[in-house]
């Protein structure tokens, strides 16, 4: 299994109680905190509303849907695929921002935390 | 094309049969292959239940579509496409956004701060007894409506594929089907699961990457070409292009593909056995890189059952579908046939590799259901409610390979009792319940500080009764033509999909329990759960 990288080492601590809530509460966590939160969950309220307003489309809005785009390709085919191509652009750019803004934040707080303090 | 080379009429069908027999044999033998050679690497728990969490997020993401691509995606939303147009659609588009929600919010987390189950999370902060038999209940009943739908899908179209008529023929497909899950799961574990859900994965991207490419070639590439002869060829015009053909009869019906919809998207993120596949990575960057490859994937799949929906519509009268199998299951084989041309070789080898990478999408995740129900009765059960938590590791392990026999039989028997009933409901049903039970519990756990132990209790078993409930006074059961029990009826509810109500049910009553519990949350576990949850901090 290719790319794996090693299990942890028998040697990582186990942060205790106090550790963890006094992580909790500190200024760096509530950062991670506010970046990951403040990104997921308006995306996911918009990608919920897009997807809705579709159904709705589908449901309640026959003769725009019916539409003729180009040549028998109609306004419902486009807002589908359109689906798509947005949950693939979402998912991409959850992603970069992950890597680029998340991860190195818990990357760090993680290793003070398992190397000892 | 007329109807008699219609792939049942069996006695035509035998030269078809045995290349598909052999098909079957073929996959069923590497696949078995494969369990063993996992089985010899399974040692521990942590092998069994997550396969070791050694798998690449490239080789999860691509077992994750193995799990997820059901029969009912490929032949079924094939064969609504085919049949209802646009309306077969609709589902694909629901499956996918869905994934949304675990990338974003559910698959990092939970890799971060579970262990083997979905009640590792659940429980995480809770008082573990009630919490852990919620979850393992919960994960239990979904798993089995799930397998129900798959098994008794499984009979009927194996029998159809293969010409058997007699009930006992049947019968014994849902037995053969339910022994190969339980060799799989009790023998593989987890490892071996997944390697026959990538194997399986891989098998269907290139059956339908195939179909596709034929059926674009048949139409130059034309798109439009393709779309207004299935549109002509169904015989209802520019209507079959548009959504409403099956949705759109009245306000109920409009009302209850709203209730779908809303089901669709918010329960692929609590299905359980989709939930387990996260722990067999290493870490939570590994866990979302088999998001984006699963979404990958399993967009481009649903993208060319387009192709292969409209393409039977084209390619094909309605009749010579419906003849075949009322729903449509078979318009995807029915459609290689015709692809590669009726009485020629070509077409028979063709029919006979999609038909057996269909077998190979049952089998595949009917082996994932049962994997999750094991592994919850087994680990939230046994282990914990049980034993309290002091089972030792082989105790476990041993539970879990005893109660994959259990399932697998229960499910053996069900599958056969409920072969002739329409079960296809079953599956919108267990997405209502990962919907309404699962998906609130998870989400509070993981982000509301306050939730308590009351608030998970009534959220799981709040959303799960008004879920089933619900469903069991609906048309889905009774009362109608394509009920489970037609000749009965006890319906109430108009509509087929619950989730409308029972899904703000289950959040409602998570935040219900939460305010009139006497309880005091535990702080201190909710600071180690959330620390964790968000650093992989202390993950297993």
């Amino acid at each position: 299994m290719a790319d794996a990288p090693p299990l942890k080492t028998p040697q990582q601590r186990q942060p205790s109680t106090e550790e963890y809530t006094e992580v909790q509460q500190s200024a760096e966590f509530a950062e991670l905190r506010r970046s990951y939160r403040s990104f997921a969950f308006p995306l996911t309220l918009a990608f919920i509303t897009w997807y809705l307003l579709y159904v709705l489309l589908s449901n309640y809005a026959g003769g725009f849907m019916g539409a003729k785009v180009i040549g028998n390709v109609n306004v419902a085919l486009v807002l589908g695929v359109l689906q798509f191509v947005s949950t693939f652009l979402i998912a991409w750019w959850y992603a970069r921002t992950a890597a680029a803004k998340l991860d190195p934040k818990a990357e760090a707080i993680k290793n003070r935390m398992e190397g000892g303090a | 094309m007329s109807t008699e080379y219609v792939i049942l009429a069996a006695n035509e069908a035998s030269e078809h049969r045995t290349l598909i027999i052999s098909l079957f044999t073929a996959f069923v033998l590497a696949t078995l292959g494969i369990t063993v050679w996992a089985g010899r690497q399974t040692k521990d728990a942590a092998d069994f239940y997550a396969g070791g969490r050694q798998f690449s997020g490239f080789q999860n993401g691509l077992a994750i579509s193995g799990d997820y691509m059901s029969a009912a995606s490929f032949l079924g939303i094939a064969g609504a496409i085919a049949l209802s147009g646009y309306d077969g659609f609709l589902y694909s588009i629901g499956f996918l956004v869905a994934w949304l929600i675990a990338l974003l919010l559910v698959a990092e987390p939970l890799r971060n701060s579970g262990r083997y189950t979905m009640g590792d999370v659940l429980a995480y902060r809770m008082r573990q007894r009630p919490v852990r038999t919620a979850a393992g209940v919960s994960t239990i009943i979904v798993s089995i409506f799930y397998l129900l739908a798959q098994m008794a899908g499984a009979g009927v179209l194996v029998s159809l594929l293969l010409g058997i008529t007699s009930e006992a023929g049947k019968i014994g497909i849902v037995a053969l089907v339910g022994v190969l899950m339980i060799m799989y799961v009790s023998i593989g574990g987890m490892k071996g699961t997944t390697w026959v859900q990538m194997v399986k994965a891989v098998l269907l991207m290139f059956g339908a990457l195939l179909l596709t490419f034929l059926v674009l070639l048949k139409f130059n590439f034309n798109i439009s070409d393709l779309l207004g002869t299935a549109a002509e060829n169904s015989g209802k015009g520019d209507a079959f292009l548009e959504p409403g053909l099956k949705y759109g009869i009245d306000s109920m019906t409009k009302l209850d593909f709203v209730s779908l919809g809303i089901a669709l998207v918010l329960g692929t993120a609590g299905l359980p056995h989709i939930l387990i596949r996260f722990y067999t990575v290493p870490t939570a960057q590994a866990a979302r890189k088999s998001v984006l490859w699963a979404i990958g994937l399993i967009g481009a799949f649903y993208l060319m059952t387009l192709a292969l929906g409209f393409g039977a519509a084209a390619l094909m009268s309605p009749k010579e579908i419906t003849d075949s199998n009322p729903a449509g299951n078979t318009a995807a084989p029915l459609l290689a046939l015709h692809l590669g041309g009726v009485d020629s070789t070509w077409g028979a080898i063709l029919l006979a590799s999609i038909s057996a990478v269909a077998f190979a999408t049952i089998l595949a995740v009917v082996a994932g259901l049962t994997l999750a129900s094991s592994s919850s009765f087994a680990h939230d059960i046994y282990a914990n409610v049980i034993k309290r938590g002091q089972a030792s590791e082989k105790q476990e392990m041993k539970a879990a390979r005893w109660s994959t026999v259990f399932i697998g039989i229960v499910a053996i028997g069900l599958g056969a009792l409920a072969r002739d009933l329409n079960v296809a409901g079953l599956v919108a049903l267990a997405f209502a319940v990962a919907a309404s039970a699962n998906l609130p519990t998870i989400l509070y756990s993981l982000f509301w500080k306050r939730f308590t132990t009351q608030g998970a209790l009534w959220s799981i078993y709040g959303g799960l009764v008004t879920a089933v409930g619900l469903v069991l006074f609906s048309p889905v059961v009774s009362g109608a033509a394509t009920s489970m029990f037609p000749d009965v009826d006890f319906h109430w509810f108009p509509l087929s999909n619950p989730g409308i109500i029972s899904i703000p049910v289950g959040f409602l009553l998570g935040w219900l329990g939460t305010l009139l519990s006497k309880e005091e949350p535990d702080k201190a576990k909710y600071a180690e759960l959330e620390v964790r949850s968000l650093t992989g901090t202390g993950a297993h």
